[in-house]
């Protein structure tokens, strides 16, 4: 019975949750509503919306495993500081990576790599797990979150880039045959209004399936 | 001329929220009614207009290349442009810090109702954002950066006072259920964009 002597293995049930929740029931965009801002603003493309999610992953599961580390030293007045200093750091790290190995992606990202400092998905989480948590629950807990974050900006950026410009990763995927019969593209999915559309009707078809997330009115 | 220019710009062609998609999260959150969403955004407005001039003043004379000129000619050739991120966000922070014990000194009728909203108001991500933006856009003097400040405040505060009172309307009619909520919150967003986008290609 040595087994329940263990704390806890290392991909217990309980840990599991914590890496699955967050694709579909607790997702960051869709249920939390945390990190809208750059879900909308980088989905124009598949490339740099990849890219963003890659980032965001490597900011979150670090972060969250530094701010766990720190949380019994934290003084609980000045965590918020703490805490911005440390997302702050790390983006730093990714935004100079970003500029040294994908020049191209970087320049299309623009602000956005910065702001995801102040991407709610970082605070939020420090906020509600990482400062009551282990570092290792912490990191499941960080890759869950930017994987259900990247899962709905991928999908955004597909459906934008498939219907706005035609094309998937920059490569055109429509055939020309398509175009002489009179298809075009719809140029309004490149606008911003259309991420926002979009993402309501994600919202509605993932509540459509799971009643338990409707909201009152 | 070119103030207001740069004023009129900043709040109906390059809106912070319909352009940009900056500020969302506490854009959804605090929207729910028109009282406390116009709070919010007078509070943002008044970190806005306090937090960049401070940011302007900061990357002229620490951050951009050749910035530290003034400290003597061994000085200027530093470029210390990549610790923009964590000047700005740390002045954002403390500022909202200083702000919120001014404010409950001197003026505890507006501490009660921006209250709760200051602290929220460091990782509101328009204020971050209007910081990044005025360094992409290279402004020539402290008087534009305070300009470009009140105009996305009150750009943001159009939005968000507008959202508010369309969703207290929302409250009566008849949304299908799982759209209730969030997700008529996103179309309605959308919808405004729309009519915002109007204002593009407005040469100014």
């Amino acid at each position: 019975m040595s087994d329940v002597e263990e704390k806890e293995a290392l991909f217990s049930k309980k840990n599991r949750q914590l890496l699955i929740n967050p694709l579909d029931s607790d997702n960051p965009i869709t249920v939390q509503v945390l990190g809208i801002c750059s879900a909308l603003a980088i989905t124009v493309k598949l490339e740099p919306a990849i890219v963003m999610s890659l980032s965001v992953l490597f900011v979150l599961s670090a972060g969250n495993v530094i701010i766990s580390l720190m949380r019994n030293i934290i003084p609980s007045r000045i965590r918020i500081i703490v805490q911005l200093v440390v997302v702050a750091a790390l983006v730093i790290l990714v935004d100079q990576v970003l500029k040294a190995y994908l020049f191209d992606v970087s320049k299309q990202l623009s602000v956005f790599v910065g702001l995801i400092i102040t991407n709610c998905i970082v605070m939020g989480r420090f906020e509600a797990f990482a400062l009551g948590n282990t570092p290792w629950k912490s990191f499941l807990d960080g890759i869950g979150n930017s994987a259900g974050y990247g899962l709905i900006l991928v999908v955004i950026a597909f459906i934008r880039e498939l219907f706005g410009s035609g094309a998937l990763m920059g490569q055109q995927v429509i055939p020309d045959s398509f175009y002489d019969a009179g298809y075009a593209n719809n140029g309004m999915m490149l606008l911003p209004p259309m991420a926002l559309i979009v993402v309501g009707v994600i919202i509605w078809v993932q509540r459509w399936f799971n009643p338990s997330l409707e909201e009152a009115n | 001329m070119e103030l207001i220019n740069l004023f009129i710009k900043s709040i109906f062609v390059e809106n912070m929220v319909f352009a940009f998609f900056l500020g969302m999260c506490s854009y959804l959150a605090v929207s729910k009614k028109v009282s406390t969403a116009v709070g919010l955004g007078a509070a943002v407005i008044f970190v806005l207009v306090i937090t960049l001039p401070v940011n302007f003043l900061l990357d002229q004379y620490l951050l951009q290349p050749g910035a530290l000129a003034w400290l003597g000619d061994e000085f200027a050739t530093i470029d210390l442009s990549f610790l923009s991120f964590i000047m700005f966000i740390a002045v954002i922070a403390s500022m909202v810090q200083l702000v919120e014990m001014i404010v409950e000194k001197f003026a505890p009728a507006l501490y009660a109702t921006l209250g709760i909203f200051l602290p929220l108001i460091a990782v509101n991500c328009a204020i971050l954002g209007g910081s990044l933006f005025m360094q992409n856009k290279n402004f020539g003097n402290v008087g534009e950066a305070v300009v470009y400040g009140l105009g996305s405040g009150i750009g943001w505060l159009l939005a968000i006072v507008a959202l508010a009172a369309i969703r207290e309307k929302v409250r009566y009619s008849h949304v299908p259920a799982p759209l209730r909520g969030l997700g008529i919150t996103f179309i309605i967003t959308g919808l405004m964009g729309i009519a915002f986008m109007g204002f593009m290609g407005i040469k100014l």
